[in-house]
């Protein structure tokens, strides 16, 4: 190696450690402890128990991966049907133009962690009683502790007159559809940048992952205007689903003054309760009946539920605020299923209030495997999750606000004093560009 | 119940640099032991190489601040809050120090006779 080259990757390095050692805190850095110290090699628990993981995304994976570091002789196999693994957090600097589709693709094979195995199918039902998950050819996987990890059905179906094949058409875009429909997005509304005209924004009345991903798009639409010079012949509208901007009051309340700041309209309880592609009009049910909205571009998010395989179980929720989707029924903080002790749900899945985002998962994974290892040795264990929930909000290409909290709504800040999360700072996008990535991979692999 | 993990940083920083993370370890190590043998070599730390290696670093501190901008697709005027200035004022010194190390090396291995006129 030259002095030259030397110069040049010992700045890179310089530089890129320095960032990833402030950065990284949108899955935040920190550790439930508890689960950590039990964590050492030479506490690996000797055991021949057979532990299905149904569904091989960001929660299943890290499941697989602790699982796989914390038992000795287990049987570990993941079930899912997708060989792509995609890093959905991309999907909003893909709809951004920032990044290309590939950024947030890669294959699940790829994380299989050491002495686990892969049934590339769906799981076609789940037999808590019999202990036992079917594959959609049939074949039946008997188990002795079940995680159920399978994410959440975007019910694109639900909205009359939606058709995802047209994202990216016709003023049309759909970020959370995928890479490519995200790639589509911004081609859509980047024509729409040029041409000014309506934009409509709008979440769903369900529960849904990552509830800041419709307000990051509204602000980066906002400012992709004003790079053009083309935010006065826009009018962008942002549609919430209730009385609120954000499920945190506080943040909420933020979310309101920023938007006021930026020229956003706000129109509150209205849903989007059907679309008409060719004529570009949104209808809302709102308090006042159903409100017809002509549109130049769209961001459509859909209804959120259970995938149906847990939505048709005993699994999901008999009663209460997540019954109707069928989330899963877990306790909120250990998420072991409150009437099957042998089944744990973890990320998009679970039936507790917040904590769908990627960052969730990275708690939550340690605390249930640490109870799911528990009662493997019959030992208790002390681990809970707050909810920590956390999304980098960005209020504009190259800034961000870092937002983090827990069940109770109180804010969580991973670094108090130092990083304020209601302040739309530099850092906190740098840090949704460059560590956080890097920490979900990690994540995967359980070394996060 | 938080505690910030060295392992988990080192594991961050692993999987954002991927395959270049050992060479520019490896890399950062030999510039490290050349910058010492270097100072054993000429027994001192030569001054006037020294002050023309931090102009240089001054530039490698500029650069590093340009190199985070163009990483992140953003700008100067996306500095926001103090913590914005810190992180710039971080990056300027780690660029800077790193560049004036290598510009002292370079220098060095350039006009080695020029070690007793100093
Ligand atoms: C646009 C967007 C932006 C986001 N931004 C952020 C962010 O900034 N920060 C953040 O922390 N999080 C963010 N998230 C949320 C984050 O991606 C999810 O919360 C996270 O991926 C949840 O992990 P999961 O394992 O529960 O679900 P997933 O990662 O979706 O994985 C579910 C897996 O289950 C599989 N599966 C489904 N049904 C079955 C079945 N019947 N049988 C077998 N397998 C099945 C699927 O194929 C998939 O592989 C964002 C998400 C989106 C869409």
């Amino acid at each position: 190696m030259t002095d030259t080259e030397t110069t040049r990757l010992d700045r890179r390095r310089v530089l890129l450690g320095g960032l990833s050692a402030l950065g990284a805190a949108g899955l935040s850095l920190a550790v439930p402890s508890a689960p950590s110290r039990a964590e050492d090699r030479s506490d690996r628990v000797a055991t021949k128990a057979r532990i299905v993981v149904a569904g091989a995304g960001a929660a299943g994976l890290a499941s697989a991966a602790r699982l796989a570091q914390r038992l000795d002789g287990a049987e570990i196999i993941l079930i899912d049907k997708r060989r792509a693994h995609y890093y959905q957090p991309g999907f909003t600097l893909i709809a951004a133009g920032l990044q290309p589709p590939s950024y947030a693709v890669s294959q699940t094979r790829d994380y299989i962690p050491g002495g686990a195995s892969l049934i590339e199918e769906a799981v076609a039902e789940i037999d808590p009683v019999g202990k036992t998950v079917v594959t959609e050819s049939g074949r039946a996987v008997p188990y002795d502790f079940l995680v159920v990890a399978t994410g959440l059905d975007l019910d694109y179906g639900a909205i009359p007159g939606m058709d995802v094949t047209r994202i990216g058409t016709n003023g049309l875009g759909s970020v959370y559809a995928g890479p490519d429909a995200a790639a589509a997005t911004y081609a859509a509304m980047s024509r729409f940048a040029e041409t000014g005209g309506a934009g409509l924004f709008l979440r769903p009345a369900t529960e849904m992952k990552c509830a800041g991903a419709p307000l990051k798009y509204t602000f980066i639409t906002d400012d992709v205007l004003r790079r053009r010079g083309n935010r006065g012949k826009a009018e962008l509208t942002y549609n919430a689903q209730n009385a609120t901007l954000f499920s945190v009051p506080i943040v909420s309340e933020k979310v309101r003054m920023l938007f006021q700041d930026r020229g956003v309209k706000v129109n509150y309880s209205h849903v989007l309760s059907a679309i008409d592609l060719q004529r570009r009009i949104a209808t809302f049910a709102s308090p006042g009946g159903q409100v017809q909205m002509p549109y130049d571009f769209i961001n459509v998010i859909p209804p959120m539920r259970a995938p149906a395989v847990v939505r048709a179980s005993a699994l999901a929720w008999q009663s209460g605020p997540f019954a109707a989707d069928g989330w899963m029924e877990v306790e909120r903080d250990t998420l072991r299923h409150r009437r099957f002790p042998d089944v744990f749900g973890v990320g998009d899945v679970a039936g507790v209030p917040k904590g769908k985002t990627a960052a969730s998962v990275k708690w939550q994974v340690p605390v249930a495997i640490d109870h799911l290892v528990a009662g493997i040795t019959g030992r208790p264990s002390a681990a809970r999750y707050n909810g920590y929930t956390s999304c980098p909000l960005i209020t504009r290409i190259g800034q961000a606000m870092l937002v983090e909290f827990d069940y109770d709504n109180n804010l969580t800040p991973s670094f108090p004093g130092i990083i304020a999360p209601l302040e739309e700072l530099w850092i906190s996008w740098v840090m949704k560009e460059i560590a956080l990535k890097p920490t979900y991979l990690a994540m995967l692999r359980g070394k996060a | 119940m938080k505690d910030l993990d060295p392992a988990i940083l080192f594991s961050v920083l692993q999987e954002i640099l991927g395959g270049l993370f050992w060479p520019l370890v490896a890399g950062a190590l030999l510039a490290g032991l050349a910058f010492l043998v270097v100072l054993v070599r000429d027994r001192r730390l030569v001054s006037d190489r020294f002050l023309m290696s931090e102009l240089i670093g001054l530039a490698g501190g500029v650069f590093a601040i340009w190199l985070a901008f163009v990483v992140t697709d953003s700008n100067f005027a996306d500095i926001g809050g103090p913590i914005d200035w810190v992180l710039l004022i971080v990056l300027f010194a780690l660029g800077g120090v790193g560049g004036t190390l290598c510009a002292y090396l370079l220098l060095a291995l350039v006009r080695p006779q020029r070690v007793g006129g100093a």
